[in-house]
């Protein structure tokens, strides 16, 4: 394992990941759905964790937030959260550190919030949860979030259904929920997915702002790369339960160094992209995380395979080795080969 | 409407008669009252709609969730009754055909849709799925329908040995490859897709929007690709419609849209997309609009998109303004469109991504 901490933190990482695994046992065997990720997220920044359906990226945010059952889930590796362990905490830990330590902003919020009570009931329950304080008082917070995230009319608002809202609407109330007990750390899975592109643009302002007011650390789960550029400062790419590359933003989109990772950045359509550019598909499908392949968990749809000597692909797992500053990257290239084989997508000219 | 054909600005493809014409088209659908049924007012999800697709070219329908662009291809194909206006499919007017009269106008144009979970039925192989158009039409394809639906199969990249298993053995991408296989099995002219890749994983969407390109080719189809994703759109369409609470707000070739937005909301809608280069962050102009859509039961007086328009003027609220050329091959409907191409001011980000390194 290399951990490479970036030279300039002077700050210890607000929540930090070493080697967890999550795995659950099912009827067709064992599910390795998070399998050894580690990475850190300092307050004020924001960590972007890209991938696929399958790849383990929510069940790694459920383990952050303590909400896999401890019956049905093995966990291994540990969670830090403000130096608490989460995996290893009894359940009141994990339950006061939860809204307070950390929150989630979850991808669907219709089925998030509970129909029969008013947006303010459910926001004041959650203020009440975490202290002594009077339901007027609670109230008024509820009021002061619901207005800080963008609803008009919040203190008319705070009175009605969730149906009654729009679905940006929606989504901005779970945000308030999210952030009304000032959390350090927000864990926003898929947080735009549902909603249109103009709304998106709004829900990622209020998200980008609030961040500057109260420095509290993202973890954003997308699998949309624009809104990975235009919001994160570090980027995890996880495929098949693994992390196989991690770094700044602006290396994994200038420097991508793993074979999964250019083919994510040359299939998805670019608006500068002259037209007539054709798309680069990644051919096959994400593994079944019950039988993963042998050796890399991407070999069989990796075309790079054959400049690796030894069939290492084929019998080994890479681990994940340093290829920039900060930059890591799972995969057998050496690091001229990387450089050398990445697509050159910008100019559109050099793609495969 | 003679105008049209030799105004267009895409090269070749747009010569003759459109394969589907709409004039006028409307699909109001009712708002009952709970109690006595009574229609107390209609939601106007499609609101006069002119719209031509000819032979082999892609016709691209974009817009927000609830600006109409899915009832409109439905109704396109009469699988919603329009409430006014004509459809002309194939150069017959089908405005007033009866279900039956429908079944043979079902080979000219079929349909692909956008959950291939739910478009699928659970308990049909795929044999049966991908055979279904054959036996409605009561065709029988030369060499058998099970041949035929084997070579179908092949084509759209699926085992033909997997002719016996149900849909639920396949993935998401596998299972739109179906809906595709279904959608061609007549050798139709038009293909309507209603966000055929949204609902697949990134790495898969590709793979789908090679293949509708290759069978384009190969076949001559021409497509209403109605989407949200903007990227999507602009990468597979010749041409854009541009939605926007039931209206088209504007009707470009699809270089001309993305490179100089004329609509206000158009340039809004484009610039709100998150560019894949973290370089760009900061440099783009964006237009974040205040609000949300206003409700397709009451829509705003003038033109529908004044509430939300940093230009509206007194005017906008009063006078609707109409869909007009404004440049060859380009309609926008309003009063205060962006400038042409020449006079820009607005700069999209850089098409050879200087990101700095």
């Amino acid at each position: 394992m290399s951990d490479v901490q970036p030279a300039t933190a002077s700050r210890s990482p607000y929540l930090e990941l070493r080697d967890l695994k999550v795995s659950f046992a099912t009827e067709d065997g064992l599910v390795r759905a998070a399998d050894g990720v580690s990475f850190s997220l300092e307050r004020g920044k924001t960590l972007a964790i890209v991938g696929e359906s399958g790849s383990g990226k929510s069940v790694t945010s459920q383990a952050i937030m303590g909400l896999h059952p401890k019956r049905s889930a093995q966990i291994t590796g540990e969670v830090l959260v403000d130096g608490t362990d989460i995996v290893s905490a009894s359940e009141e830990t994990v339950r006061s550190m939860r809204g307070r330590n950390m929150a989630m902003i979850f991808q669907d919020p219709l089925s998030s919030l509970h129909p029969f009570y008013t947006v303010g009931a459910q926001l004041i329950e959650a203020v009440q949860a975490h202290g002594e304080v009077s339901k007027s008082e609670a109230r008024q917070r509820a009021i002061a979030m619901l207005d800080r995230v963008g609803i008009p009319n919040a203190a008319r608002r705070v009175e009605e259904y969730p149906h009654q809202f729009s679905g940006g609407m929606r989504q901005r109330v779970m945000i308030a929920m999210a952030l009304i007990n000032n959390p350090d750390l927000v864990i926003a899975d898929e947080p735009t997915t549902a909603l249109d592109v103009t709304v998106q643009a709004q829900i990622l302002d209020v998200l980008r702002d609030l961040q500057g007011e109260f420095q509290m650390a993202i973890l954003l789960i997308t699998h949309d790369l624009g809104v990975v550029a235009e919001t994160a400062d570090d980027v995890v790419v996880m495929y098949g339960g693994r992390v196989v590359e991690r770094g700044p933003v602006n290396e994994i989109f200038t420097r991508p160094r793993m074979p999964y990772t250019w083919g994510l950045m040359s299939s998805v359509p670019n608006l500068t992209d002259p037209r007539g550019t054709r798309l680069t598909p990644i051919p096959g499908q994400p593994p079944s995380l019950i039988n993963l392949p042998t050796g890399c968990v991407f070999r069989p749809r990796c075309q790079f395979s054959a400049h690796v000597e030894d069939a290492w692909c084929d019998t080994k797992r890479p681990d994940l080795e340093p290829v920039g500053p900060r930059h890591d990257a799972r995969c057998f290239l050496s690091v001229s080969q990387m450089a050398a084989l990445a697509p050159r997508r910008a100019d559109g000219e050099e793609v495969a | 409407m003679s105008t049209s054909t030799s105004a267009t600005a895409t090269a070749g493809s747009q010569t003759g008669e459109p394969i589907l014409r709409v004039t006028g088209l409307r699909k109001y659908f009712p708002i009952q009252s709970s109690f006595l049924r009574r229609t107390i007012g209609q939601v106007k999800a499609v609101d006069g709609v002119e719209l031509e697709v000819f032979g082999s070219e892609t016709l691209g329908v974009v817009g927000e969730s609830g600006c109409g662009k899915s009832t409109i291809g439905r109704t396109m194909l009469k699988l919603l009754e329009p409430t006014e206006g004509t459809i002309q499919l194939a150069g017959k007017d089908i405005t007033g055909f009866s279900r039956r009269e429908m079944v043979p106008m079902r080979r000219e144009a079929s349909m692909i849709f956008q959950d291939p979970y739910s478009s699928l039925n659970p308990r049909h192989t795929v044999g049966k799925i991908v055979a279904a158009p054959f036996e409605v039409q009561g065709i029988e394809p030369p060499g058998g329908v099970k041949k035929a639906v084997q070579d179908l199969l092949d084509r759209v990249g699926l085992n033909p040995e997997h002719y016996n298993r149900f849909p639920a053995e396949f993935s998401g991408g596998q299972r739109q490859r179906i809906g595709i296989a279904r959608a061609l099995a007549l050798h139709p002219k038009l293909i309507i897709c209603d966000e055929p890749v949204s609902a697949l994983d990134v790495s898969i969407q590709a793979q789908v929007v090679n293949l509708l390109e290759d069978l384009q080719n190969e076949f001559g189809l021409a497509y209403v690709v109605i989407a949200h994703d903007l990227s999507v759109i602009r990468h597979i369409s010749d041409r854009i419609a541009v939605m926007y609470l039931g209206k088209v707000m504007e009707l470009s070739d699809s270089d001309s849209l993305y490179l100089a937005p004329r609509h206000p909301y158009t340039k809004a809608l484009l610039s709100a997309v998150p560019v894949p280069e973290p370089g760009g962050r900061g440099r783009r102009e964006r237009i974040v609009l205040a609000g949300d859509l206003p409700s397709p039961a009451n829509p705003p007086s003038g033109c529908v998109f004044r509430t939300r328009c940093w230009k509206a003027e007194d005017r906008c609220a009063a006078e609707v303004p109409a869909l007009v050329e404004v440049e060859p091959g380009r309609k926008v409907a309003c009063h205060f469109p962006e400038p042409a191409a020449g006079e820009v001011s607005f700069t999209p980000s850089q098409p050879n991504g200087t990101a700095p390194a």
